[in-house]
């Protein structure tokens, strides 16, 4: 999963021998413009390495929210969650372009208890407690986790971690903490295009062509922006789905410009998975060091 | 729908006909487009639209659209306007329809004749038509053509025949 990269680039940690993982989350509407406001989207929902194949696990719709053009909130309907794929529907019944999708956000990272490196959050099962005050005398602490851990040898020293900032413990030491924004919206229009809302927060995208009036032939042209500031320098993904039927995953890997917009050409028409994503030192929450920033869309363009 | 406007003509012989008038025009005033006749086990008459662009850019002016405007229900004629996906992004979405004197019913093949706005101002155009057909294909046809000069025409190898600005 996308956050698991994150967390082992944040940890840089050598607990986990995993390498590194290109999971990527993903929506897929049926359609990205619908001519009328009667009409409904179904959406899959799922997290795979390829696109669009769902063959690894599903995303949950629970998650998912919707904002109707106006801002207002619309509903997720039929929502299902398969064995690979979670799907919905959404009502399109107002005219403009709607945002679906979720924003997901923790703090992750590491400090120490004495000699020992523990992690906060992310994924896998919190093993022990650091101590601490008001902890009970725990396996934590600088006596260590239960030290046969999972049976991966003594070479691999066994995974400490605690679930939320919260549980980090009073004599903790080098806390290093990493606040990890991901955000994952689709966009669908009825009728004409509208421009959606930005909150001036974290990283956004604020598309100078419509996500949703992509042609082949023409150049997409994004802005992304960091805290409502055009943002140079963010690191953008474009794959184009599909990867079975082809010998090559076709990726593009570009930066945004100074002026924080990045352009893309597409060698084919269908639809492309594009995700940003960018860190800095400042995080909303202060307990945090650093940020990381990522925003995923799926992008419909259209032949010529 | 109002057939005023549009007056058939002879049905897809025209098109080698239409060919050659293409020299002779001297003013463009009307465009005419063949639907061609399609062999197939499962036809449906195609939506199609055409408009007018000014040839160095600029707005987008469509002639005509036809399509089913009086099926209803859960899925009116009006769901697969934006199968023309090109007319639908270059003003498509922003028509309101019915559009007197633009909006018609979709036409059986044929070749119909449709007068082109008196009131373009001077200048070279680009005339594009397209078609877009259930359970079938999709083509745009563009034709370059001058008001108050040169007309032209292109014909289209699957969803249309013969478009002639004249």
């Amino acid at each position: 999963m996308r956050f698991r990269s994150i967390l082992i680039a944040a940890a840089a940690s050598s607990v986990l021998a995993t390498p590194a993982l290109a999971h990527r989350m993903w929506l897929l509407p049926s359609t990205s413009t619908l001519a009328s406001t009667n009409e409904y989207v179904t959406v899959d929902a799922a997290v795979s390495n390829d696109l669009f194949y769902p063959d690894h696990v599903a995303m949950d719709p629970a998650q998912v929210s919707v904002w109707a053009p106006d801002g207002t909130e619309g509903k997720v309907e039929n929502a299902a969650k398969g064995r690979h794929r979670g799907t919905f529907d959404v009502a399109v019944n107002k005219a403009g372009t709607w945002k679906i999708g979720m924003e997901r956000n923790s703090v992750m990272g590491t400090f120490k208890v004495g000699a020992e490196e523990w992690r906060v959050g992310g994924r896998g099962r919190p093993q022990g407690a650091p101590g601490g005050p008001g902890a009970p005398a725990g396996p934590g602490a600088a006596a260590g986790a239960p030290a046969g851990g999972p049976a991966a040898g003594p070479a691999r020293p066994p995974m400490r971690m605690v679930p939320t900032v919260a549980d980090i413990p009073a004599n903790a030491t080098d806390i290093k903490l990493t606040e990890v924004t991901a955000r994952t919206f689709i966009y669908v229009t009825a009728g004409e295009p509208t421009k959606v809302a930005l909150t001036g927060k974290g990283l956004e995208f604020d598309p100078v062509t419509h996500p949703d009036e992509l042609v082949s032939d023409e150049d997409g042209n994004f802005r992304f922006l960091i805290d409502g500031k055009p943002a140079a320098g963010v690191k953008v993904t474009v794959v184009p789905g599909g990867k079975k039927y082809r010998a090559a995953e076709d990726a593009q890997e570009l930066t945004t410009g100074a002026d924080g917009t990045v352009k893309v050409k597409w060698p084919v028409a269908g639809w492309y998975w594009l995700s940003a994503s960018a860190q800095d030192t400042k995080p909303a929450d202060k307990k945090a060091s650093a940020r990381r920033m990522s925003f995923t869309t799926t992008l419909e363009v259209v032949a010529p | 729908m109002t057939r005023s406007k549009i007056l058939p003509a002879l049905p897809l012989l025209a098109a080698g006909t239409a060919t050659a008038l293409a020299a002779t025009p001297a003013t463009a005033a009307s465009v005419t487009v063949t639907v061609p006749q399609i062999k197939v086990a499962e036809y449906h008459r195609p939506y199609v639209a055409g408009w007018v662009e000014p040839a160095a850019g600029g707005d987008a002016r469509t002639i005509f659209v036809w399509f089913d405007g009086k099926k209803r229900g859960a899925e009116p004629g009006t769901k697969w306007l934006a199968d023309l996906r090109t007319w639908w992004r270059k003003g498509g979405r922003s028509l309101k329809l019915p559009a007197d004197g633009i909006s018609g019913a979709t036409r059986a093949p044929g070749s119909y004749t449709v007068a082109i706005p008196a009131n373009l101002p001077k200048g070279d155009y680009v005339l594009k038509v397209e078609a877009a057909r259930e359970t079938g294909g999709r083509e745009l046809v563009s034709v370059p053509f001058t008001v108050g000069g040169k007309g032209g025409s292109v014909s289209g190898k699957t969803e249309l025949g013969t478009v002639t600005v004249r």
